[in-house]
């Protein structure tokens, strides 16, 4: 039988998801026996053309080329994943939407002129057809080892759609914010990462964007009953995911 | 009110200790209160010293905060996060396999949460489909429970009809005193509890030793300050489905299940199969799911509770009307966990209460 291929493609983003991939040692060795690495410029030299049946992307689309790209990678794969906060929210890089390009690229760039930007920065699921995607900045390892098991066993993956706070629960963490211990955005952050930042005693911040059908906005009153200022909610809430499909993109603007 | 049974021993702290150790002896995993992260949790305890130590616990919508009391006090602390339904329940269960689960022991189980137990009971352990996982721990499980002296703010036992006196369901009961030297009333409820207090150093209860806990028994019923609406609640909120407080409720509701995990007596369920990369390996587990999650109403064609007013409807409702119509039982029992953990602070009396009222002639 023929091995199912896969491709890793990066756009703009960090790596960190896509080195969640070789973060799985003791997997790795499964993964490249049951699946054909064509295209992994993080992982290997070897770049072999498509089509691909089954091809991670990491990162938003912010340049005029990586809508272009997009494009021909969705036509190359079977099953074309998004993984990470870029490519499913936008990434940290969309907080410039609705802020003023032109100046940060002044700020930054030596020949600002030579940029090719896009106006806003989107995520993948923008663009083209995705039929997965894995939440979270970065990626869960055990998330994306439950995703390429069940590609390669034909079975549907079975992606979490609720809040972190059930993860919390299960977990046996005490609630930070009914403690007091410190802001969360649990209760409206997508599940998945097994509650990873209350666990440490740290509230979560957003890293997988808005549970399905959960209004991030709602956190807002829950968090100035017990204190927080408006301005440190806001920077709560403009975290990565300031990009996901029906939250309202808010800029960099005026605190960033 | 007499709540106090015929002739009771008393032990003091040291046979407390001693009980742990008994029960460890018997091979059995003893699981108890211990204080851990700002919190009373439940987990599997060595020894008695491991039980908290003079601490309590100040509940209110969506707080929970604990405090050094001047005694030392082991079980006044009510409404923690956790309930003892994840030691017959677990979190998450392989249910393709066999499994030897060792015997448990229970220590410092509330009145409320013995009711849960008895609700679980209904929902697990009943003909024709018993769970025969639910049973293998629940069956052999030995339950110490003890009288709530001191309920929490978010406490409604009395009004459920749970508390704050134990009734039974239990193999032995404590009463916890700490003025006049610090010591529990116990009494046995099976032979099997008989059979470990007869092993216990203890002396006998003088009369006035009980009827003083019946007095505290007494006064923590009357001190409770929530109650459910005194009405049929079945048929209150079979009548409220259209009411406009659910959509009310939610734009508080933040949709996060808190309230279904915390609640000792939620129990739903989904199951998920997992495979290795070589689809060599295939293993089938269940695990805690709630009505407050997109997933869980999804059948062929999507979700069916798309909106948060439907979903906490479907929580409340069944909690407090339809359960009696599938389990015999109300579904609450009265703890106040779901009021105490919801980080939004919606309190499930006082919802009750607002569609009570919402009935009333104007
Ligand atoms: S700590 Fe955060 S994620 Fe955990 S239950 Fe509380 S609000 Fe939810
Ligand atoms: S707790 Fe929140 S911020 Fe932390 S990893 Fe999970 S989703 Fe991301
Ligand atoms: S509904 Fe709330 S008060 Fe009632 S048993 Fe469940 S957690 Fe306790
Ligand atoms: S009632 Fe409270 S705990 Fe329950 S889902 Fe709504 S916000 Fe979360």
């Amino acid at each position: 039988m023929r091995r199912p291929s896969l491709a890793v493609w990066k756009l703009t983003s960090c790596d960190g998801c896509q080195l969640t991939l070789l973060d799985c040692e003791d997997e790795l060795l499964d993964i490249a026996d049951a699946v054909e690495i064509r295209h992994f410029p993080e992982a290997t030299r070897r770049d072999l053309p498509g089509p691909f049946d089954v091809s991670l992307v990491e990162g938003s689309i912010s340049t005029p080329a990586e809508a272009e790209r997009i494009r021909r990678i969705r036509e190359e794969s079977g099953v074309l994943v998004a993984i990470g906060a870029c490519a499913t929210a936008g990434g940290y890089q969309a907080l410039r939407n609705g802020a003023d390009l032109e100046a940060f690229q002044r700020i930054v760039y030596p020949r600002p002129e030579a940029i090719r930007s896009l106006d806003r920065v989107s995520p993948v699921a923008a663009h083209v057809e995705v039929d997965y995607e894995l939440h979270g900045c970065p990626i869960d390892r055990r998330a994306l080892l439950g995703l390429l098991s069940a590609l390669l066993n034909g079975r549907r993956p079975d992606l979490p759609a609720g809040s972190v706070c059930a993860e919390c629960k299960q977990r046996g963490v005490n609630c930070l914010l009914v403690l007091g211990r410190a802001p969360c955005l649990g209760p409206v952050t997508r599940a998945g990462c097994g509650a990873l930042c209350p666990a440490y005693d740290r509230g979560c911040y957003g890293c997988a964007g808005p549970a399905e059908s959960a209004r991030p906005e709602a956190i807002v009153p829950v968090l100035r009953r017990r204190g927080h200022g408006d301005a440190a909610i806001r920077r709560l809430l403009r975290g990565c995911t300031t990009a996901a499909p029906g939250r309202d993109s808010e800029g960099a603007d005026d605190d960033a | 009110m007499r709540t106090h049974r015929p002739a009771p021993a008393v032990i003091d702290r040291n046979g407390l200790d001693q009980l742990v150790k008994l029960l460890i002896a018997d091979g059995r995993t003893v699981i108890g209160p211990v204080e851990r992260d700002g919190a009373i949790v439940l987990d599997e305890i060595e020894s008695g010293a491991e039980l908290p130590d003079g601490v309590g616990a100040e509940t209110g919508p969506g707080r929970y905060r604990l405090h050094r009391r001047a005694d030392r006090a082991v079980f006044n602390h009510a409404a923690g996060p956790q309930s003892w339904k994840r030691f017959v329940h677990p979190v998450r269960q392989r249910v393709d396999a066999p499994e030897e689960p060792r015997p448990l022991a229970f220590i410092g189980v509330r009145p409320c949460d013995l009711a849960a137990l008895s609700v679980l009971d209904g929902v697990f352990g009943a003909a024709p489909h018993p769970d025969r996982r639910y049973q293998a721990r629940r069956d052999r499980a030995f339950v110490v429970a003890v009288d709530c002296v001191e309920p929490g703010a978010t406490c409604f036992c009395a009004s459920a009809g749970t508390g704050p006196a134990a009734t039974g369901g239990y193999d032995l009961v404590l009463t916890e005193r700490v003025e006049g030297g610090h010591r529990f009333l116990v009494s046995a409820g099976t032979v099997e509890g008989e059979e470990v207090l007869e092993r216990l150093t203890r002396r006998n209860a003088t009369r006035e030793e009980a009827a003083e806990a019946d007095r505290a028994l007494r006064g923590a019923a009357e001190s409770m300050e929530r109650s459910l609406p005194a009405t049929d609640l079945r048929a209150l909120l079979a009548r409220s489905r259209r009411s406009e407080r659910w959509q009310e409720i939610a734009d508080r509701c933040l949709a996060c299940a808190n309230c279904t995990m915390v609640c000792p007596t939620c129990f739903c369920t989904t199951v998920e199969d997992v495979t290795d990369l070589r689809g060599g390996r295939a293993e089938r587990w269940r695990r805690w799911d709630s009505c407050f999650d997109p997933d869980f109403s999804y059948t062929a064609g999507g979700t069916v509770r798309t909106s948060v007013a439907s979903r906490y409807r479907q929580w409340m409702s069944h909690k407090l009307g339809t359960w009696h119509d599938q389990f015999g039982t109300s579904g609450c029992v009265g703890c106040g966990r779901c009021i105490a953990w919801c980080p939004a602070g919606i309190d499930i009396t006082a919802e009750a209460a607002a569609l009570a009222r919402e009935e009333e002639p104007r």
